[in-house]
């Protein structure tokens, strides 16, 4: 579980996050909704430690972040997977140098132990004959994956996902949603997920953050998101034709 | 200002560089990779560059000096002593600085704008140290290419001399042995080191530090460029006072 209390940031003049509070639970699909520019990305990388906030704390499951030594904050990186944006597969190793990079790095487990690890983790995201291949050779569902198996390869505590399905087609978006919701409640893990694509909070957004300009103007689960009076969300999710007519329909059944 | 906090950044990154050191397996792989890369992988220009700066010295030496008192030999002590103190070292660590110094800046900086640094840090890797001190490392055995750049400038000297016919081989060998100082080869090899790296941290900053897009790591590496040069000079300036001024 993560505990957010009064989260600020500011760049120079500019004040990016303005009191943000919330809590991801565990084992739960965490969505990050918000325009451009609400402070999402920002949000998401004072949840990873790469920013840290100007005022407020972040707590996970007891440890807040600000109270822990350099060491201690390393130790806990290592309970976290990152999906990036765009990858950020390592170029110059394989598939399967990227996902065993972090055993490498971190334990002392023997090349076999290592090896059927990383075959374990690439059979589960549906990866198996990519091995050998370097992320320029595969495709951008494929590079996800890949991802994907590297951030789950040291079972983290805590999942983060900066536009997951960013670039995809549909059907593979959803297959990249639904892949990251079984992992989720398969290892019991804090997933937090930044997105635009209005599939996946109306799919997997068990408990769904709404940012805008900095502050958090709502939240709550996929079924609420229907209900809401919130303009400023209304606005935001039933932003396409249909997702107006979804939402009409819903509301007319609900009648 | 500007520079000062620049300065300061960069004193800040090589401390950085030697704090939690990453896993000496990996650590030797890396370093083994950018021995490879960066010194084996410079040496067909070093030698290629070395052999032609050391003709160019010997014609440009023996048609300066057509006093037909003065002996043939001394066009042998001149090559030896301008590739030696300057040509080898310094003239080699400015294209070191083209060659290897715009590779680091834009290899670190794809890794920057690919978010692929980001990564290293969630995982809890320095990645100062994962990506610079292997370099910081491998450019310590720069001095063999130095070494290699003295040898062939020479050779180049003597061939230019004997089949230009400047002056015939036993006059340039006997000129290559005039008043010999080990010293000037301990100078140079001292200055080389100082020189790689400053090749090796300084395009690395520009790397690491870089904000934007694909068009900004092209910047990145024509002002590490730049600056590696500049700060190149200088030192050599400052070494030569205190070591031979």
């Amino acid at each position: 579980m993560i505990e957010v209390e009064n989260v600020h940031k500011s760049f120079g003049e500019h004040h990016v996050l303005k009191g943000v509070s919330t809590v991801f639970d565990k084992g739960k699909t965490n969505l990050i909704i918000g325009q451009s520019g609400s402070g999402k990305t920002v949000f998401l990388k004072c949840l990873l430690g790469l920013f840290e906030p100007d005022e407020g704390q972040i707590c996970y499951d007891g440890q807040y972040y600000s109270e822990l030594s350099i060491a201690e904050r390393r130790n806990l990186r290592q309970e976290m997977g990152m999906v990036f944006q765009g990858s950020a597969l390592f170029d110059s190793m394989t598939v399967e140098g990227n996902v065993m990079f972090p055993l490498d790095m971190f334990t002392n487990q023997s090349r076999s132990e290592m090896q059927d690890r990383v075959n374990f983790v690439l059979k589960r995201v549906n990866l198996i004959d990519a091995h050998k291949k370097f992320p320029a050779e595969i495709s951008g569902g494929m590079q996800k994956r890949v991802a994907i198996a590297r951030a789950i390869v040291m079972n983290p505590k805590y999942l983060f996902c900066d536009e997951p399905n960013s670039g995809l087609d549909p059907k593979t978006a959803i297959l990249i949603d639904n892949l990251i919701h079984e992992i989720t409640q398969e290892y019991n893990i804090t997933t937090v997920i930044n997105t635009h694509d209005m599939n996946s909070v109306m799919e997997i957004g068990e408990k769904i953050i709404f940012l805008k300009n900095g502050y958090k103007e709502w939240e709550g689960t996929n079924k609420e998101i229907f209900k809401t009076d919130n303009q400023a969300v209304t606005d935001f999710v039933y932003s396409s034709e249909l997702f107006k007519k979804v939402r009409q329909m819903y509301i007319e059944e609900r009648n | 200002m500007k520079y000062l906090e620049a300065i300061g950044k960069y004193f800040i990154m090589i401390w950085e560089v030697f704090k939690k050191p990453t896993k000496w397996p990996i650590m030797r792989s890396l370093i083994l990779k950018e021995i490879d890369d960066l010194i084996f992988g410079s040496m067909g220009i070093i030698i290629f560059i070395s052999f032609f700066i050391g003709g160019v010295v010997t014609i440009q030496t023996a048609l300066n000096l057509n006093n037909p008192f003065l002996p043939k030999s001394l066009i042998g002590f001149a090559t030896r002593q301008s590739v030696i103190l300057e040509f080898a070292p310094t003239f080699t660590s400015i294209i070191m600085a083209g060659k290897v110094g715009s590779y680091i800046t834009s290899s670190i900086g794809t890794m920057r704008v690919t978010e692929q640094i980001d990564a290293l840090e969630v995982m809890g890797v320095n990645s100062l140290n994962y990506l610079v001190f292997p370099k910081i490392i491998a450019t310590m055995i720069y001095p063999f290419a130095v070494a290699v750049s003295m040898f062939v400038g020479v050779l180049g000297g003597w061939v230019a001399a004997v089949f230009g016919g400047y002056a015939p081989s036993g006059e340039f060998i006997k000129g290559l042995q005039m008043d010999f100082d080990a010293f000037h080869i301990t100078y140079a090899f001292i200055k080389s080191i100082v020189f790689a790296f400053i090749i090796a941290t300084v395009p690395s900053f520009y790397g690491y530090y870089m904000k934007g897009g694909a068009l900004e790591v092209g910047k990145a590496s024509t002002t590490s460029f730049v600056w590696t040069s500049v700060v190149i000079i200088i030192c050599n300036y400052v070494l030569t006072q205190m070591l031979l001024g």
